[in-house]
């Protein structure tokens, strides 16, 4: 039986991932991949709880996330485009304008 | 004492202070833009209807029985709790003769100054200052308890150092008008503190106020110390006013004002407020006999210390004002030694000649373009007769040469010394008459007699005054000859219908020690007589005799002239030592180095403290995230804490 | 659903979650990715999710990924080069990823977050009974995403479009004026 802790568990490891990737990798896209991932992994643990409890209510909220994942992921490129154009560069180091 | 309210009567007490005022208003919004016919004719003008509402008031007074007071109150003025003082005008036989005086030669003076300031083009500004100030005096004379007194005080007070430092362009006499109110204010606090005395006294009594008539009716209520101290206090106050020892060295230096100023002002009006102030008091010094000892003593030593100054001035105008605190000196001596009617009788005399003397000053002052140093003078007597004749009057009416008003006025005041059994301050006063005599005729003979010392350029601008000057001059010239007529020697004629004429309101003079007034006014005559004699020797017949005099005894000499160094003292003790307190130790003290570098210390650690903390915004997004992560390390651990307990 | 699929599906995409993290080339990132979505995809179906699984699979894997794949494209990205310094951020990024992990793991694993778990209703996981709550109880919530879509359309669009030549020059010629203000 697969019980709810296993669920959990392996969304809080694709979670912890996600955190890693992001906090080591230079190339902005990857970083943008890395933030993909930790909302897989929360979808998860909504998913697996809404389940376990009974409800839709955590499938309703997936959906959501989905949405609203998809209109950032298409805003949040348009702006790496834009950048790109400006800076001919997508490495983090070099993108450090809002320093004091 | 009966006081009668009577309303037609009583509103003439506030058309004696509408008039100054409505001038004050004409003379401040219009005065400028009308012109200077028109405030020539307001300026005086309401001063001789305020003379004339003063007259009425003053022949309803002779009509009332004998003690009663006319009163008028205006609005009710303080109303803290159960304290309450009203803004009141009280008239009764004293307040009266001084209310005649201030109007009357206020009046006159007025008039003169139309002559004197005739080429100035501040007219407007001068005479609002000076219908100001007669409001302000008659404010404190007329006022019907110690705190609108005080109002009238400090009024006056302020008026004098606008019209001292009047022609302001001049850095000296801006300084001569602040020192004049900074030394007066240091009278005044004695005033407020004298004042609070009495406030406190009663109030242990139950009684709550300033009223004159209540202070009297609960005269009991004091003990002698309390008493004695609130005299001192007031006495205080009134050295500053009246320039006695030890405030009196901002009366000298206030004569760059203007001389119709130095006569209403330094001689005839306000410096009398102090005497008039222990004469409306009586009952109150009655009770204390010490000060009352302290306030002849000052007089009399006041009286000799500035006449021994004014023998050695070159300039016309400080003889006349150390003469003028000499003569206060006289007025305190009087009042000191319970003669309050002598004390009174002499202001009023000597409002007559002194302020007649300042005017004739002027005069000549005016006739030589300014020039005001007695050394640069001489036989004016051809050129400016009426001048002249005048100022006679006058000098020996100040010399108290028999007959004249100021014979009359210092005579009761020494015979007052003496069977008081002050009998040292009456010799000192007797000495003081001869050193009078000297003095004033030095100075008169200087003036117009001998060879003339005068600057040829200024001989030709030489001519006598115009009316607006020379009236003034012969009323006043009347009044000091006929001035004293009022008091009498008892028995002779009428006696003395002045002191029996205050005696309801300042109670009778009894002597300690009876002596023959013949016998104390011979004495005085003949020592005043002598100094005259003295100055004709000098002046006269050995014109050289002084400079020798002077080269002999060249350390008294200079000391003399140097006014006993007093001003430089008071600089060492008082001013030093003040400034050192307040700019070293106060402003770069506590103000400069504790506040401020309080408060930049404030801004400066903030910028500190945000300069460390810009460095946490390193524009690197990853940098973010991980603070962000062990934030969330920090939650979720508070929340397992939770799970677990 | 059964434990075999369950580790199966587990250890597919946490090695696949890695691969997104640790390998140089960003296409390989990206790959790796969708594999790791579609295991998730099939953990849903698996919970009685079954749409919203479908929708994973379709919006996630068949939309985004897809956009991203365009850029990378578009961009011309090759791997990664130039120092990947900052050690210390990798280092003290580890610990903290690894503290945020063994705090997680204490939360989640502990008996205290059993649930009862009876078996799902029948029609659990439909698109009818999505639709029910969707549509009732979400309602305002519904309407609110759609307006977000609309507005990251166009935001999309205008951020990633070029400027014409004359908005060049007026972006110039602004530049300039605020510049001799400032000055």
């Amino acid at each position: 039986m697969v019980t709810l802790p296993y669920l959990m568990a392996l969304s809080a490891a694709i979670f912890a991932i996600g955190v890693l990737g992001f906090l080591t990798r230079r190339n902005i896209l990857v970083m943008f991949m890395s933030v993909e991932l930790m909302l897989n992994a929360v979808n998860l643990a909504f998913i697996a709880l809404g389940s376990r409890l009974g409800t839709m209510d955590g499938q309703v909220i997936v959906f959501f996330v989905m949405t609203v994942a998809a209109a950032e992921a298409a805003v949040g490129l348009a702006i790496i485009i834009s950048i790109f154009r400006g800076r001919e560069t997508v490495h983090a180091d070099d993108l450090t304008m809002l320093r004091w | 004492m009966v006081t009668t309210v009577v309303n037609l009567e009583s509103s003439a007490l506030a058309l004696i202070l509408l008039f100054p005022a409505l001038g004050v208003l004409f003379n401040l919004f219009c005065g400028a833009r009308m012109g200077r016919r028109a405030v020539n004719v307001v300026g005086p003008g309401v001063m001789f209807l305020a003379f004339a509402a003063a007259s009425w008031v003053f022949v309803r007074i002779l009509a009332l029985p004998r003690g009663d007071a006319l009163t008028f109150t205006l609005w009710p003025w303080i109303e803290a709790g159960r304290f309450h003082v009203e803004f009141a005008l009280r008239v009764d036989a004293l307040s009266a003769v001084m209310v005649m005086i201030v109007t009357g030669i206020g009046a006159f003076i007025h008039l003169y100054s139309v002559g004197y300031m005739a080429h100035d083009d501040d007219f407007a500004r001068f005479f609002t200052y000076m219908n100001l100030f007669a409001l302000s005096m008659l404010i404190l004379i007329l006022a019907s308890n110690l705190l609108m007194m005080f109002v009238g005080w400090e009024g006056v007070g302020l008026c004098s150092y606008l019209l001292i430092g009047f022609w302001y362009t001049n850095p000296q006499y801006a300084y001569n008008g602040r020192k004049a109110f900074i030394v007066n204010r240091i009278g005044d606090a004695g005033f407020i503190l004298g004042m609070l005395t009495i406030i406190a006294a009663l109030a242990r009594g139950g009684v709550w106020t300033l009223d004159f008539t209540a202070i009297q009716a609960h005269a009991g209520l004091l003990t002698t110390g309390t008493a004695t101290a609130a005299c001192l206090l007031l006495f205080l106050g009134a050295t500053g006013k009246s320039a006695q020892i030890p405030l009196y060295v901002w009366l000298p230096d206030a004569m760059v004002g203007p001389t119709p100023v130095s006569a209403l002002i330094h001689a005839a009006t306000m410096v009398t407020a102090g005497v008039y102030m222990v004469a409306r008091l009586n009952f109150l010094f009655i009770l204390a006999p010490d000060a009352m000892t302290v306030v002849a003593t000052i007089g009399a030593l006041t009286a000799f210390f500035a006449g021994t100054i004014a023998i050695v001035q070159p300039d016309i105008k400080k003889v006349l004002a150390y003469s003028t605190i000499s003569q206060l000196g006289y007025m305190f001596l009087g009042v000191g030694s319970g003669a309050f009617a002598a004390g009174i009788f002499h202001v009023m005399t000597h409002a007559f000649f002194k302020g007649l003397l300042f005017l004739c000053a002027g005069s000549v002052i005016h006739a030589l373009g300014g020039e005001q140093d007695m050394n640069k003078m001489g036989a004016l007597r051809k050129h400016l007769p009426i001048t002249f004749w005048t100022m006679l009057a006058a000098t020996l009416a100040i010399a108290a040469v028999p007959g004249f008003s100021g014979y009359f006025s210092k005579d009761l005041i020494l015979e007052g010394a003496y069977e008081s059994g002050h009998v040292w301050l009456w010799g000192l006063g007797v000495l003081t008459a001869g050193i009078t005599g000297f003095y004033m005729f030095r100075l008169l003979f200087m003036t117009f007699f001998g060879e003339s010392r005068v600057d040829p350029d200024k001989l030709h601008h030489l001519h006598e005054s115009p009316p607006a000057m020379t009236i003034p001059l012969v009323v006043l010239a009347i009044a000091s000859v006929v001035g004293g007529w009022a008091g009498l020697p008892k028995g002779l004629l009428w006696g003395d219908a002045f002191a029996r004429f205050l005696a309801p309101v300042v109670g009778n003079f009894k002597p300690a020690v009876e002596a023959s007034a013949l016998g104390l006014s011979a004495a005085a005559t003949i020592v005043g007589l002598l100094g005259i004699l003295l100055a004709y020797i000098c002046y006269i017949r050995m014109p050289g005799l002084p400079k020798i005099i002077a080269w002999r005894a060249k350390s008294l000499y200079d000391v003399l002239m140097e006014k006993y160094y007093i001003d430089e003292l008071y600089n060492l003790i008082v001013t030093r030592p003040l400034f050192f307190v307040s700019n070293v130790i106060l402003n770069r003290g506590i103000d400069r180095f504790a506040i401020d570098g309080a408060v930049n210390g404030v801004g400066v650690s903030v910028r500190a403290g945000s300069q460390l903390a810009r460095r946490s915004e390193t524009g690197n997004v990853q940098h973010y995230a991980f603070v962000y992560v062990l934030g969330v390390v920090g939650v979720v651990a508070y929340y397992l804490y939770l799970v677990r307990h | 659903m059964p434990i075999a699929l369950f580790w199966f599906l587990a250890a597919v995409s946490v090695i696949s979650a890695l691969g997104v993290v640790l390998q140089r080339n960003p296409i390989h990132c990206l790959l790796a990715l969708i594999v790791t979505l579609l295991a998730i995809a099939v953990m849903f179906i698996g919970e009685d999710a079954v749409v919203v699984g479908f929708l994973q699979a379709i919006v996630y894997g068949g939309a985004i990924m897809v956009l991203f794949l365009f850029v990378i494209w578009l961009l011309n990205l090759g791997v990664e080069v130039g120092p990947s310094g900052h050690l210390a951020l990798k280092l003290f990024g580890t610990i903290a990823v690894a503290a945020m992990t063994a705090e997680l793991m204490a939360f989640v694993l502990p008996p205290h977050l059993q649930v009862k778990f009876a078996g799902h209703a029948a029609g659990y996981g439909s698109i009818d009974s999505l639709s029910q709550t969707l549509f009732s109880e979400y309602l305002v919530a519904f309407e609110v995403t759609s307006v977000l879509l609309l507005v990251a359309v166009v935001g999309a669009v205008a951020l990633a479009r070029r400027s014409s030549a004359a908005e060049i020059e007026q972006h110039a010629a602004d530049t300039a004026r605020k510049a001799q203000r400032v000055s």
